[in-house]
């Protein structure tokens, strides 16, 4: 089937430092779209079910030997079971090992005065809250951040570096189970994550 | 390297391979974790012991350092921008952060299944599950089963992103682990599943609990970046 955004069952625009949350169902895909280019989008999944059942960036690696997301990754859960798979991706590369910020590790990261700055992990435990008030810190482990380049070198060495992201480009993925999905549009000003200047993002969901 | 007598040492145990060992490890007391044979894989999870909810940040850990791995001079950070534990001292060199601990499919996959019916205490275990174990011990479940280090797996990247496993085999090699903070220190000795060793032979660990004290200024962590001296400050407001 075409994706064409015209017979998308949903169409949401998530503004920068925004958070939005919401129950996918098996069989559904979902597209995220960078729309100005260069943004990060902090995404966690759980199985709706039972969201003691969540998204493992650690197992994802293990599972496809990489640590990068594209085409053809499966987004696998903390007990081996496959929540998503990504069924497309104009953008190439999202990373799962830089976290969401938070304002604690902003305070590490950059100066001590920085701690009060909006940040990735208070979007996401809003989020959480929006769909099931006993959800919060505990329940937020490593997430994806799609449209985000974390280069790991051979030799170990990590840095954030510059976004491989255009304005346009997207990533699709399907559901293969019922998955609560959380997303922060990253807020962060500090790095050149969201090339220092976050913007807006798009979700499509189809049948 | 680091040198301590006799009178340092608070107790010392070895760990046999495929079991677990956890322990609330006291601010300024040290773990000294040694590879005997060669080969072992300690899987980690840390908590810090006055409230769960904080517990080891893969990401924020990799962030602040700029690493994809652990050696001397690196810190393990909480999700609160405080410092757990600093390792202040590593023969070994090279300590996985990014990969998972075995799991039973894991397990089954390369190994197949060995029962305790027919094998007794020679059964298969798996990383996770028995991870699982432990910390439901302490009241904690599923949901607290947060990014695992694997200490003594190194687990290389190519410019692909591709994962190659890489056998370190250094018999008597250690890792000194300095608490920070009152911390709950869970290992786990299963194999690490890309172990390229297609036979289980869970490997033993040597825990040796040493009294170390090293001071912010003493502790080499505390310089290798700006991101960690901050660190050492929350750490130390915290304690205020």
């Amino acid at each position: 089937m075409s994706f064409d955004k015209n017979n998308a069952i949903y169409k949401e625009v998530v503004l920068a430092g925004d958070y939005w949350s919401y129950v996918i169902k098996a069989g559904q895909t979902i597209r995220i779209i960078d729309s100005e280019g260069n943004q990060a989008a902090d995404t966690m999944f759980y199985a709706a079910t039972d969201t003691n059942e969540r998204y493992s960036a650690q197992d994802t690696i293990n599972h496809q030997n990489n640590v990068y997301l594209t085409t053809g990754s499966k987004l696998i859960s903390n007990v081996g079971n496959t929540l998503l798979t990504i069924t497309d991706d104009t953008c190439g590369r999202h990373d799962t090992l830089g976290g969401a910020c938070s304002a604690e590790s902003n305070s590490v990261r950059y100066e001590s005065e920085k701690i009060h700055m909006h940040n990735c992990r208070d979007s996401f435990m809003a989020a959480l809250r929006q769909h099931n008030m006993k959800l919060g810190k505990k329940d937020l482990n490593s997430n994806i951040n799609f449209f985000m380049n974390v280069p790991i070198s051979p030799d170990g060495k990590s840095k954030f570096a510059d976004g491989i992201s255009e304005p346009g480009k997207y990533v699709q993925l399907k559901a293969e189970v019922d998955v609560l999905c959380i997303i922060s549009n990253c807020p962060q000003l500090n790095n050149p994550c969201n090339a220092y200047n976050p913007t807006p993002i798009e979700i499509n969901i189809w049948n | 390297m680091n040198t301590f007598s006799d009178d340092a040492i608070k107790f010392e145990k070895i760990i046999p391979g495929g079991w677990n060992f956890s322990h609330h490890l006291k601010k300024g007391n040290s773990l000294r974790l040694t590879d005997i044979e060669g080969g072992v894989n300690a899987s980690a999870l840390i908590f810090n012991s006055a409230d769960f909810s904080e517990r080891y940040n893969m990401a924020d850990t990799l962030k602040a350092q700029y690493t994809s791995y652990l050696t001397k001079g690196h810190v393990l950070y909480s999700d609160m921008g405080r410092i757990l534990l600093s390792v202040i001292d590593d023969t070994c060199g090279w300590h996985d952060t990014m990969t998972a601990c075995s799991t039973p499919e894991s397990n089954k996959q390369k190994y197949g299944v060995k029962n305790y019916q027919e094998f007794r205490n020679a059964y298969y275990r798996d990383g996770f599950t028995s991870l699982l174990t432990e910390v439901s011990k302490y009241g904690m479940s599923l949901r607290d089963m947060h990014s695992q280090v694997n200490l003594f797996t190194q687990i290389n990247v190519n410019n692909e992103g591709g994962l190659i496993f890489k056998a370190q085999n250094k018999p008597g090699a250690y890792i000194d682990l300095q608490a920070e903070m009152d911390c709950l220190v869970v290992l786990n000795t299963c194999p690490h599943p890309m172990d390229t060793n297609p036979i289980y032979e869970p490997k033993p660990l040597k825990v040796t609990l040493w009294e170390s004290y090293y001071e912010m200024e003493e502790n080499p962590c505390f310089y290798t970046r700006e991101e960690n001296k901050r660190g050492f400050t929350n750490t130390i407001n915290y304690y205020k």
